[in-house]
């Protein structure tokens, strides 16, 4: 039975009928009278000094209204956790999405043809593309500082004391590749002067606070006087902080320049050229385990390739070092993870932010150690797996409901995994051309920022004068589903039908700086402030109702669009939703409130790496059945099944929605996925060699959704979002070993990397199928 | 996914050379309106186009080298349909020709001379969704919502095609259409209701 109205049940997205009409507006959407088109002028070399930018024959183009270079950036140019990103680059290029020259021009087409017609002098310079490179003493430097962005620590026990402890070792080296978000929808943004000194810019922005300063300081006006207006997103997934701000700052200088609207699309060979991806990694793992199947030391060192800038390499790697041991006990831990710049595309925030791919060396050293003291996956976990107020391997106790063993028991009852496994296991391999294999994967993921940095979003309820309720969050619906969560929480705490409730798109004057919407925290923090919103006009409404109606004591209950006051169980109906309203008016009192939520409970040592890490938790089990091609090499994830314990659902059906796409998203980083570049150029820039799962990749899939609810939560709920993607790839790679009897040790499972062990390297243009053995 | 041919872009922009060609007596009638500071929004080897979009007869100057998604997002603000890849890979521009399902983004505007064009704006009758679009709003088929155009019209030409598709014609038809946020499962399901729904009424 549901305690609540609307948490927890099945309602239909509120924004589905714009979006099934084409009625949805997203950035390209937009156009306005007189506006013009920008385009941009890429670096040529990915690391050179600019010596000179020659763009008068573009500027004499009929058609071209202006062409800017760094110079003409009347503020900052660059910014960034470490502000090194450039708007416009300056001193030099740093990689190939560069942007070194921006056009605008009457149409595209001959913005374009004026791009070609910049010319710049470099002074070439030797690059590095490979992380450990740059780090070593005489390594080509990116920045006078060095090449190091981040250096992580997490030190708990006696590393050496616990090698000693352990009957054997081990050691493995894994390999992950980067990764395009590859949301459909590519950035854009229209950027066009207001009437009063001011900018407005229409985008899809995921972080659309850090845009709003961006622009700002580019443009070198106080923020009031810059408004962003955040418009319909196809996508994101970590994607559209700093790439999606790229192209709207530019558009915008382009605006302020020429007085006029400048519209700004990338194109998809743009967005794969330009934005950041999925941090590559590098780990070595090293585990001294005992006869008994317990670890009694970890060590781990990690290199994540940050490319060209400092994007979100600190935080990204930061979750990493966290959750580096996975949910596992361990006294002994050793963990140090660095990020460094290289000449390749930069790095950044991507769906699992820093855990698919420690999950990945985890989960397949968990399989290993298994094997080695012969248990099976399942009984390795649970004798490993984190209970009730574990300590984690930062020294955190965790005293909110752990529900490791839970996750891992239902997933494993569900698909007769042990019987599954031994049987797959047992089978013989050879001679036969396809095998089966079921794989198993957990973790522990720490919900929300963290003690990355302030976690305060913003939400604000307005119940107009005619009844119904307009909210506006700091969070912002990128697909997931926020419009609805939000307005759900609403409607539930005010008693009215999801119809009466109307979520507003972002605005970046309405709402207060609320962060970006990332980390799994849309629901919980900015649902949570929607909640605390929600009540403060309740609080309003409550008071005028006592007074007016003269009701002392008993409790008022907001329920089916009217007013009840409860008494010894029993309900008495005061007067309607839309009545209370009205006297609220009639009294001076808006029904306007804001509500913050601030949860400021997490703690964090540099040096040590120990500390309360993040608020909560949440627990997750993945399994994956796979058909492996033993002749081409080819996997077929042919079932998963994903069991999340998200706190509370507060709607079941995009719950489902979040763990199919992370699912999907998931094997697509598991199977077939890789962002290639070679000496810093992108060979994969359209879906046509960048594969992304299709219908006919999907897997027969089943989702179990645990509630444990979480008394940080709004109504309980937790996170979903990232957990749903960060162990789809180990499943699948265990399950590729059960099939096979093959380790994975680096991703994607392709065909070769099955057959050989290793990756195929294109040596030619794109285009081409001839391919060249990497040695 | 489909076999990969670089020079299908070049293919088309060579294509459109040689419908130039058919339309130079066209070219003539139109109005020069070139100055020379700025170039005109249309150039002087722009074309006329006469089709139906959305059952409306339309005539228009387009440049020969316009795909047709340009055409009906950029000359007819028809933004519903939506430009990914514009490389024929993904399907987001999909609508229908003469009842075919096409990639917008992969034919050139002038091959729908004549024809008869349906996009996205064009399903609904009158303030009431159709069908497809009933069903996908039912089965929760979207998620971000951008592909979900592409999709709904993908969907309404398997149906058009055959009232009465199995579940693997379904997914075979609905496979050229990619869904980052993989609401897969859904799509389908919103898919197989709408034909169970047509073939009730």
């Amino acid at each position: 039975m549901n305690k609540h109205q609307i948490i927890g049940s099945r309602q239909k997205r509120v924004d589905a009928l714009g979006k099934v009409t084409g009625a949805a507006k997203y950035a390209a959407d937009y156009n306005i009278p007189f506006q013009l088109y920008g385009a941009v002028k890429y670096a040529e070399y990915p690391h050179a000094i600019i010596k000179k930018i020659v763009t008068a024959e573009a500027e004499k183009l009929a058609g071209v209204t202006t062409v800017l270079t760094c110079k003409d950036v009347p503020g900052k140019n660059h910014f960034g956790l470490i502000p090194n990103i450039r708007i416009l680059a300056d001193d030099r290029t740093r990689y190939l999405g560069d942007v070194v020259a921006i056009v605008a021009a009457e149409n595209i087409k001959t913005a374009n043809q004026a791009v070609e017609m910049i010319q710049i002098e470099y002074e070439e310079l030797p690059a590095v593309f490979d992380p450990e490179e740059a780090l070593k003493p005489n390594a080509v430097k990116l920045y006078d500082e060095g090449n190091q962005i981040v250096h992580h620590k997490v030190r708990k026990g006696n590393i050496t004391e616990g090698f000693r402890q352990a009957d054997f070792i081990i050691e493995n080296k894994f390999t992950t590749q980067a990764i395009e978000h590859a949301y459909l929808e590519p950035e854009a943004a229209l950027a066009m002067p207001d009437e009063h000194d001011g900018f407005k810019i229409i985008g899809c922005m995921q972080n659309f606070y850090t845009s709003h300063k961006v622009i700002a300081g580019a443009l070198d006006k106080p923020l009031s006087k810059v408004q962003i207006i955040q418009s319909t997103m196809g996508g994101s997934f970590g994607g559209k902080d700093e790439s999606a701000t790229l192209v709207a700052v530019r558009a915008a200088l382009l605006a302020q320049k020429t007085g006029r609207p400048v519209k700004m699309v990338n194109s998809r060979e743009d967005s794969f050229i330009q934005s950041y991806k999925r941090h590559p990694y590098k780990m070595y793992y090293k585990w001294g385990c005992k006869k008994d199947g317990t670890i009694a030391a970890m060590e781990m060192k990690i290199i994540a390739d940050g490319g060209a800038y400092c994007s979100m390499s600190p935080f990204v790697t930061w979750r990493s070092v966290v959750q580096a041991t996975g949910p596992y006990y361990c006294a002994n831990v050793k963990t140090d993870v660095y990020a460094a710049y290289t000449n390749n595309n930069f790095t950044g925030a991507m769906r699992g932010f820093g855990s698919p791919q420690v999950n990945f060396a985890i989960e397949s050293m968990m399989d290993e150690l298994a094997e080695k003291v012969g248990k099976s996956p399942l009984e390795i976990r649970l004798q490993n797996g984190f209970e009730q107020n574990a300590v984690t391997a930062t020294g955190q106790k965790l005293d909110h409901y752990v529900s490791l063993k839970d996750v891992l028991q239902t997933s494993a009852n569900e698909s007769s995994f042990e019987t599954c496994w031994k049987e797959n296991k047992s089978k013989q391999k050879i001679g036969k051309k396809i095998v089966r294999g079921i794989g198993l994967a957990c973790a522990y993921r720490g919900v929300s920022l963290g003690a990355e940095g302030v976690d305060a979003p913003s939400s604000i309820v307005y119940v107009q004068p005619d009844g119904s309720v307009s909210l506006a969050s700091g969070i912002i619906d990128m697909g997931q589903g926020a419009r609805t969560a939000m307005a759900q929480i609403a409607a539930e705490v005010l008693g009215l039908p999801l119809t009466r409730v109307h979520f507003q798109e972002p605005d970046s004057g309405r709402v207060a700086d609320s962060g970006a919407t990332v980390a799994s925290r849309g629901t919980i923090m900015g649902g949570g402030a929607m909640k605390i919103a929600a009540e403060n006009v309740r609080k309003i409404m409550e008071n005028t109702a006592r007074e007016k109606f003269k009701l002392s004591k008993g409790d008022i209950v907001f329920k089916n669009e009217n007013i009840f006051i409860r008494k010894n169980k029993s309900e008495k109906k005061i007067c309607s939703f839309d009545t209370l309203v009205e006297a609220c008016y009639q009294a001076g009192r808006p029904l306007f409130a804001s509500g913050v939520r601030n949860i400021a409970v997490t703690s964090w040592d540099e040096e040590t790496g120990q500390g309360n890490a993040y608020f909560t938790f949440v627990y997750g089990t993945n399994i994956a059945e796979v058909e492996v091609d033993l002749a081409s090499g080819k996997v077929n994830v042919t079932r998963f099944l994903s069991t999340h314990d998200v706190g509370k659902a507060v709607n079941k059906s995009m719950v489902e929605g979040q763990i199919y796409g992370g699912v999907a998203m998931g094997m697509g980083y598991g199977v077939m996925e890789n962002f290639i570049q070679e000496s810093g150029k992108a060979k994969t820039i359209n879906f046509d060699e960048y594969y992304i799962p299709t219908a006919l990749d999907m897997p027969k899939m089943k989702s179990i959704i645990v509630e444990n609810e979480d008394k940080f939560g709004p109504f309980g709920a937790k996170s979903i979002g990232e957990p749903a993607l960060e162990i789809a790839a180990p499943a699948i790679a265990n399950a590729i070993y059960n099939a096979t009897g093959k380790r994975i040790y680096n991703l994607p499972a392709n065909l070769e990397e099955i057959l050989l062990g290793r990756k195929l390297r294109r040596d030619v243009e794109r285009g081409s199928v001839s391919c060249k053995i990497e040695v | 996914m489909s076999p990969k041919d670089i020079s299908r872009r070049k293919f088309i922009k060579n294509l459109g050379g040689g419908v130039v060609g058919a339309g130079v007596a066209i070219q003539t009638l139109s109005a020069k309106t070139r100055k020379e500071s700025k170039p005109p929004s249309k150039s002087d080897s722009a074309v006329a186009l006469t089709f139906t979009v959305n059952k409306k007869p339309i005539t228009l100057l387009v440049e020969p080298e316009s795909t047709l998604a340009d055409v009906l997002r950029n000359d007819l603000k028809l933004t519903g349909t939506k430009v990914v890849c514009n490389h024929g890979e993904c399907g987001a521009c999909t609508v229908l020709l003469d009842g075919r399902a096409v990639y917008s983004c992969h034919m050139l505007a002038l091959d729908a001379q004549g024809k008869s064009v349906t996009t996205i704006e064009g399903l609904m009758d009158g303030e009431k969704l159709h069908p497809v679009q009933e069903a996908f709003v039912e089965h929760d088929g979207l998620q971000c919502g951008f592909c979900t155009p592409g999709q709904v019209m993908a969907a309404e030409a398997i149906l058009i095609k055959n009232p009465k598709p199995g579940k693997e014609e379904i997914i075979e038809g609905m496979s050229g259409n990619l869904c980052r946020c993989a609401a897969y499962p859904n799509i389908l399901k919103s898919a197989v209701a709408a034909a169970e729904k047509l073939n009730k009424s």
